[in-house]
């Protein structure tokens, strides 16, 4: 049973992306990779880690590709200003994707050794156990996170003023 | 779900994450607008998060989906600097095209 719907999530997630990669439209390829997120958020509920997958609904779908749609519209970008490169450079971006796909595939096959521990806890994944790891050992880079927060904020408010007078 | 780690290898994981990571990689290399390339990005690091979170299950061990929740943390950030920066770039050159920002050139 898992094993299909792993399966499905996955073949939608890889035919979302190339939709998105190769739509001409990007409000099109905003949305396949809205449907992307939506298939790897599936992923993490079969992994039974619920807490990712609720953080990864709100961050990505709802926070982080609104953003994108936002801008794309509030430069009202559509599918006549779309720049597009050459065959060429498409061909050989291509030729080094591919490329990249087989090194990394025969590397890694079968040097995949995973011995899970005996006694297997599979509530690790609930916002219970992970909040109690975050707040105990993860607590510095968790503030450190915060700060990183407030300064990527001001400076996307510092880049986005039109005109700055110091 | 113990019936997830019985039925699917993480075998299966790697591969999907390993085809995620190289579809972003194709996106970043064959488009020109630098909002797609961006999205691209975005995807080939959810690609790693996927397999962070597969090992991270698989061993019983929570520090690997602590590590996925702080790339989303560090995710958020660089989206909404990047795209401030490219909202400027906008207003200055009318264009998203990432070839035209060849200033440094010569």
């Amino acid at each position: 049973m898992s094993l299909y719907v792993f399966l499905t999530l996955g073949v939608i997630s890889v035919i979302t992306a190339l939709l998105m990669v190769f739509s001409k439209n990007p409000v099109h390829s905003v949305l396949y990779l809205i449907l992307t997120f939506f298939a790897i958020a599936g992923q993490y509920i079969l992994l039974n880690a619920q807490f990712l997958a609720v953080v990864h609904i709100i961050v990505y779908a709802g926070a982080i590709m609104v953003l994108f749609l936002f801008v794309l519209m509030m430069l009202n970008l559509n599918k006549d200003s779309e720049p597009q490169k050459s065959a060429t450079w498409k061909l050989i971006g291509g030729i080094a994707s591919g490329s990249l796909l087989i090194t990394l595939v025969g590397a890694l096959r079968g040097s995949i050794q995973v011995t899970a521990p005996a006694q297997h806890d599979n509530q690790v994944g609930l916002v219970q156990n992970l909040g109690r790891v975050l707040f105990t050992d993860f607590v510095v880079p968790f503030e450190i996170a915060g700060i990183l927060f407030l300064a990527a904020m001001v400076g996307a408010v510092l880049v986005g003023k039109r005109d700055l007078k110091m | 779900m113990l019936e997830t780690i019985q039925l699917i290898p993480i075998e299966y994981y790697v591969w999907l994450s390993t085809l995620l990571f190289c579809i972003g990689v194709l996106g970043v290399l064959i488009r020109r607008n630098a909002i797609i390339v961006l999205m691209c990005v975005e995807l080939m690091l959810n690609a790693v998060n996927l397999l962070l979170a597969a090992f991270s299950t698989y061993l019983a061990d929570g520090q690997g989906q602590i590590m996925v929740f702080f790339i989303m943390v560090v995710a958020a950030a660089e989206a909404a600097v990047g795209l401030g920066i490219l909202v400027m770039i906008y207003r200055n050159t009318k264009s998203t095209d990432i070839s035209l920002l060849d200033k440094l050139r010569n």
